[in-house]
């Protein structure tokens, strides 16, 4: 069984057709990069897997579960564009309120360990509004590992990530996918995300354009892809 | 009970977020004081009529303030996208609205009760003899406009004017529980019971808040995930 | 095909209105309140039709909800607005009455003040249509607030009704008869509404569904 699997899904905004006839998988331990250029699809995709908004039609399955599914809502750590911690909440309430929210056993123990895994341990009881915005960031990483998830879904991971965020992010990522979860991340930083991927699936135009494991010539020219399936 | 858990979690979570800055509170207590204050103008204050008006007075100062609260409620989700946050979590769209219309009736109490005395002393009313009838008068009105703005908060959260369109969908819908609230207020204040005619209004207000409550949670999900 | 149907469901409801109208002008005057008793012809069928379009409004956004299908939103908003004018026209109507029968424009009575506040529910479903760009959040949150809106016309026309009996009232029936008749001309007149009624929502149903392609289509021109 694929960890996500995504078959035949169409979304429409209006009548105008977002995403058509997707059809997309990935299996435990691989990372799947979604590329295409703005507007392509990538968010909109990234976001009906993981549950914000019901395709049209086809089918959507996390761990062969719905994604509304509570189980799978249960195994799956979504990053998006905002870092989805309140900023009048303290770094170390905000963890909790997810653990909580997330059934975790000890709420405060994991957001504790999740604190000192991102080095926000110092700032535990600082409010979010008086961050910087790389730890901001780096908070927004823990929340989304703080339940430990099969399937980690990245909308534009790296874009707004500092140096430090990056690394951390990194290596996050690859200890996840040794331990054999998946990850589907939607990027237009080709080098670092090419570094991670497995896989890579091109969409133009809300359609799959390309879809295969990644190769070494990728790594040596990102824009090989584009310029391959994409159009001109 | 675990759904009971997750919707203790969210209302604490807002409340405590509320609590830190007060924002809303004191944005709707001081607007409640100054509706309470314009409308010694609008009548002579000392007057016996004022009895009479002193229910329709009183929650038109209430849902005015309360929509103050009520606006917050979801745009307090808006800054970070913490809404996805909370919609990514597993828990269900209606433990979420439930939290959420908890903490937000929290606070509208808590700004209605402090200006009640207040309201008293301006307008000088003893609501003592009565005190108890008012508050569950108070607790029913309070839950339907709680309801109703909690959920118009979800639908207009992200939408241009959010500000002029929540009052102008709430309080049409709310009139009928509004006028409830008037007619069992003024009638108390006047010295009366709560019992005859005054018993159909309770009941219409308990109606109100249990449809409106049932209709939000099984349409909620819609809201938030489409 | 469609078209066709709409002008022939338009021309048979003004055909059925006009023959209608002529009958009742020459209808004898009411004994106790004259011409103006005759508005009653319009006044009633024109609300029977604004409360059928708020129900009909009322399924079509459940079923856009469960179905996912476009049309039904088309059909909530062209039934909304249809269903509005209607009402309008029976506030307009009503006053008119009250003008010449009580000599005031408008009164709190408990029929206005309900059908008014249907009105202004109503006018903010299509003011919150008008502030949300995105269609299919428009249509959701459009259907789900169609719903609380239909929800409340009972409770509205139960709870006006309770508050104005408390109230010394002008009794609307008071001095009017309604002679048996007369009755055919009514009924005659409440189908030649709700067949005109009908007429203007598969217009206004046809003009929403160019609309939404018209704004795909520029979605399309502007996406890449």
């Amino acid at each position: 069984m694929s960890a996500v699997a995504v078959e035949g899904v169409w979304k429409f905004y209006g009548d105008f057709p977002a995403l058509r006839d997707i059809h997309l998988e990935a299996a435990a331990g691989s990372c799947l990069a979604l590329i295409g250029r703005n507007g392509a699809g990538k968010t909109t995709l990234l976001r009906t897997i993981a549950g914000f908004s019901r395709p049209m039609r086809g089918k959507i399955r996390i761990l062969g579960n719905e994604p509304r599914d509570l189980e799978a809502r249960r195994r799956l750590g979504f990053i998006g564009h905002g870092i989805s911690v309140y900023d009048e909440l303290s770094a170390m309430e905000n963890l909790t309120l997810y653990a909580r929210l997330y059934g975790l056993r000890e709420p405060r123990k994991s957001a504790m360990t999740w604190l000192e895994r991102t080095g926000l341990d110092r700032v535990r009881d600082g409010l979010v509004r008086e961050f910087s915005r790389g730890m901001r960031q780096r908070l927004a990483v823990a929340r989304a590992f703080l339940h430990d998830p099969q399937v980690l879904l990245l909308d534009e991971p790296f874009t707004a990530l500092d140096d430090r965020a990056i690394a951390l992010l990194q290596d996050l990522l690859r200890d996840a996918l040794r331990a054999g979860k998946t990850v589907v991340m939607s990027t237009h930083q080709l080098r670092e995300a090419l570094d991670l991927a497995t896989h890579v699936a091109l969409l133009v135009r809300g359609k799959i354009g390309f879809l295969g494991e990644r190769t070494a010539e990728m790594l040596e020219d990102p824009g090989f892809v584009y310029a391959r399936y994409g159009e001109a | 009970m675990e759904f009971l858990r997750q919707v203790l979690v969210v209302a604490h979570k807002d409340v405590r977020a509320e609590l830190r800055t007060k924002e809303a509170v004191n944005a709707s207590f001081a607007f409640a004081l100054v509706v309470l204050l314009l409308f010694s103008f609008a009548f002579d204050p000392e007057s016996e009529t004022m009895k009479e008006m002193a229910g329709g007075l009183l929650w038109i100062v209430y849902a005015f303030a309360g929509a103050l609260v009520l606006n917050r409620s979801f745009a307090r989700e808006l800054p970070n996208d913490c809404l996805d946050g909370l919609v990514a979590a597993p828990t269900p769209g209606a433990a979420l609205f439930l939290g959420k219309a908890l903490a937000n009736y929290a606070l509208v109490l808590a700004v209605e009760l402090i200006s009640l005395p207040v309201f008293g002393i301006f307008y000088s009313m003893n609501l003592m003899p009565f005190l108890p009838q008012l508050l569950l008068v108070i607790a029913l009105g309070a839950w339907a406009l709680t309801v109703i703005g909690t959920m118009f908060s979800a639908l207009t959260v992200n939408i241009r004017l959010r500000e002029v369109m929540l009052p102008m969908m709430t309080y049409p819908i709310l009139a009928p529980a509004l006028m409830g609230a008037m007619r069992l207020t003024a009638t108390l204040v006047q010295g009366g019971g709560l019992g005859g005619d005054m018993a159909t209004w309770l009941k219409l207000l308990i109606a109100f808040d249990a449809v409106y409550t049932v209709a939000a949670l099984a349409l909620v999900d819609f809201v938030l995930v489409g | 095909m469609r078209d066709k149907a709409v002008y022939v469901l338009g021309i048979i409801a003004a055909a059925l209105l006009v023959n209608d109208m002529l009958h009742i002008i020459g209808l004898p005057d009411e004994k106790m309140q004259g011409a103006v008793f005759k508005i009653i012809f319009f006044h009633v069928p024109v609300a029977f039709t604004a409360l059928t379009a708020c129900g009909v409004s009322m399924i079509a956004s459940a079923l856009f909800l469960i179905t996912r299908n476009f049309l039904f939103d088309a059909l909530a908003v062209a039934v909304t607005e249809v269903g509005l004018a209607f009402l309008a026209a029976n506030l307009v109507t009503g006053s008119i009455w009250g003008r010449e029968t009580w000599g005031i424009w408008w009164t709190w009575d408990a029929r206005l003040t309900s059908a008014l506040i249907c009105w202004v529910l109503y006018a903010s479903y299509l003011m919150l249509r008008k502030s949300i760009e995105e269609p299919t959040q428009r249509a959701i949150f459009a259907a789900v607030f169609s719903i609380f809106c239909f929800i409340d016309v009972p409770i509205v026309i139960f709870s006006i009704k309770w508050w104005r009996t408390q109230h010394p009232q002008p009794v609307f029936w008071a001095g009017g008869s309604f002679p048996a008749d007369w009755a055919p001309y009514f009924w005659f007149n409440v189908l030649a509404m709700m067949l005109l009624g009908a007429a203007m929502t598969l217009v206004r149903l046809r003009d929403e569904e160019s609309q939404r392609e018209l704004e795909s289509l520029r979605r399309m021109a502007n996406a890449y």
